[in-house]
């Protein structure tokens, strides 16, 4: 297995395909670390909405590496299962179509192990990918803005979190992340192994992401009860949670708190179920399928 | 000893009958053709063999062994290359080499790698990309690939398809090397008849999924169905005048074009000295393929003669 499993992962990295992916995150990254660091005062502005004119904001203070962090968490983890896509969709349906699924078959593996390989290697490009995030997100963040408390705007309030208090709940939000990405992998996955060339799944994947999210998205009381809880997107934004702190009976916030934590682990949960459900189900199908590309 | 015994094997795909009720051995050292027109099943049958498709009904055993119990055991003795010898393009034929290597559970040196590309003409462009590689190459590599764990049973499906005229000799020669020197057994697929006469020591030729013969190419060819096609300038003289020799009985045919004549393979030379001596002037001689004819005499049809003479 551990053979096997270094085996998927030298393909990954040797396939240029799969850097598009690392430039296309520092390209967004950078992007919007640049214009905020040229023109931060405006996007705050926008995010206080009438809070600035009642109250004096400062800045320069808001405006620092964590803040940013949150920025580009909130900016881009929605885009980022477009890049995950493109290599769990290539997984089994990229071998066909290149012809050497039949040689991988006839070699002396079981299905099952061969399957679990590709998985665990996709899994491992998904936490490369974000950890590559963070670090340009956060770390050439703190490097660019310094550190300072975070300042996190909710729909009826303003969250402060002291700057000792925060790191933590980054690395939280980024091992929640990767569990949620790793639900679109294995989605991709899963439509990987019913197709004999990649653009099939990768495009289904985000097709189903898209429309998943707008359901997620709408505010329709019906929608509410029956489909938005089963749904794995509405639950793929539960990182945010990390950084809603409990309050006090005064309404001030505890550090070192998490508002709902249950709330948290329940879709946590379900999106794990979700893995399950989607990597279990390719590994019975492929282990059933003719192998005829 | 039989290295593949398969009985009554079927395989069905939404009510098409691809493989129907086959059954046949490989014996050690053989080197088994495995005939066909596209589409009569040999590919679906040498899947069946490599685990690929699962068989509708039917037993397969392999080395003794059924191949659904013992699937492993059984692979780490198979090498095969399947139709096209598709490989990894962004990788170099030393990865895809290595890599398929360790996929068959071996921890091989680079020296044994080298050695085996050394063998098949590849050694020099080692660290190319595979994309750069032309189909020869490709094939080459596939090969290479299939033997690098020395299996005991090597499957080529359709070997020398899209192979220079140098590559199909290559090809040849080196299933003969496998087989006579390495003592492997080798099953092959092909619908070219010349390619499967000439390296082949028993032969299966199956129709539409079912078996039509089975038996060593020495059974099944008969030298006296020997087919030889001549051009002369003017065949019904021609005609008339081999009526009156000796080779009256062999003449079959007589078209606008040529004469067609029935005969034993021996016989070829002296008909050929005759027909000078009678004074007909020949413009062709083609002994036909007796194989060929065989085969089509058994599947029952002409449409696809280009395809099996080309």
């Amino acid at each position: 297995m551990w053979q096997l499993l270094q085996i998927e992962l030298f393909k990954i990295f040797r396939k240029p395909r799969t850097y598009i992916s690392f430039g296309a995150i520092a390209a967004m990254v950078l992007i919007v670390q640049v214009a905020l660091k040229f023109d931060g005062q405006s996007y705050i502005e926008f995010i206080l909405g009438s809070l600035k004119d009642t109250l004096d904001i400062p800045y320069g203070t808001i405006l620092n590496g964590y803040f940013v962090c949150f920025v580009i968490l909130n900016l881009l983890l929605i885009h980022i299962p477009l890049l995950i896509a493109l290599v769990a969709g290539d997984e089994i349906a990229g071998e066909a179509n290149m012809g050497t699924l039949r040689l991988l078959v006839s070699k002396p593996v079981s299905r099952t192990e061969l399957m679990l390989a590709k998985f665990t290697a996709t899994v491992i490009y998904t936490g490369l990918l974000l950890a590559w995030m963070a670090f340009l997100s956060l770390a050439l963040s703190i490097a660019l803005f310094g550190t300072n408390d975070l300042i996190v705007a909710r729909s009826n309030a303003i969250e402060i979190i002291s700057r000792s208090d925060v790191m933590w709940r980054y690395f939280a939000a980024f091992a929640y992340a990767t569990v949620a990405l790793t639900t679109v992998a294995s989605l991709a996955f899963l439509l990987s192994v019913f197709a004999d060339n990649s653009i099939g799944p990768i495009v289904s994947t985000i097709s189903i992401v898209i429309v998943f999210t707008i359901l997620s998205e709408l505010q329709i009381p019906l929608y509410d009860r029956t489909v938005k809880p089963y749904l794995f997107t509405s639950h793929m934004l539960g990182w945010k949670g990390f950084f809603y702190l409990k309050t006090d009976a005064e309404g001030i916030s505890i550090p070192r708190t998490i508002e709902n934590l249950p709330a948290v682990l329940k879709s946590m949960s379900i999106l794990l179920a979700y893995i399950v459900l989607f990597t279990g189900s390719a590994i019975i199908i492929f282990k059933r399928k003719d192998i005829l590309s | 000893m039989d290295v593949i015994n398969v009985s009554h094997l079927s395989k069905h795909f939404n009510g098409v009958h691809a493989v129907n009720d086959l059954s046949f051995t490989v014996q050690e050292a053989d080197v088994y053709g495995f005939l066909g027109q596209n589409g009569a099943g040999k590919s679906t049958t040498i899947r069946m063999l490599l685990t690929l498709i699962t068989p509708s009904s039917g037993e397969i055993e392999l080395f003794g062994m059924n191949l659904r119990s013992h699937r492993k055991a059984i692979l780490r003795q198979v090498g095969a290359v399947i139709e096209r010898p598709d490989l990894y393009k962004y990788l170099s034929a030393y990865e895809n080499l290595l890599l398929f290597a360790k996929m068959s559970g071996l921890r091989v040196q680079r020296k044994q790698l080298m050695d085996q590309l050394e063998m098949v003409g590849l050694a020099e462009r080692a660290t190319s990309k595979v994309h750069a590689y032309s189909q020869g190459m490709k094939q080459r590599l596939g090969i290479a690939i299939a033997l690098i764990h020395n299996p005991q049973l090597v499957i080529l499906d359709e070997p020398v398809n899209g192979l220079d005229p140098q590559g199909i000799a290559d090809m040849r020669n080196l299933i003969m090397h496998l087989s006579r020197h390495l003592k492997k057994t080798v099953v092959v697929s092909s619908h070219l008849l010349n390619e499967m006469e000439q390296i082949a020591t028993r032969m299966l030729i199956i129709d539409k999924g079912s078996k039509v013969v089975e038996g060593s190419v020495a059974e099944l060819f008969d030298p006296a169905k020997t087919i030889v096609e001549i051009d002369a300038n003017n065949t019904a003289a021609a005609a008339e005048k081999i009526k009156q020799s000796k080779w009256a009985a062999s003449l079959q045919q007589v078209t606008e074009r040529a004469l067609v004549l029935q005969l034993h393979k021996d016989q070829l030379a002296q008909l050929n000295k005759d027909l000078v001596q009678m004074d007909i002037e020949i413009t062709g001689f083609r002994p036909g393929n007796s194989l060929e004819k065989y085969f089509l005499s058994l599947t029952g049809t002409n449409q696809h003669v280009a395809a099996f003479t080309n």
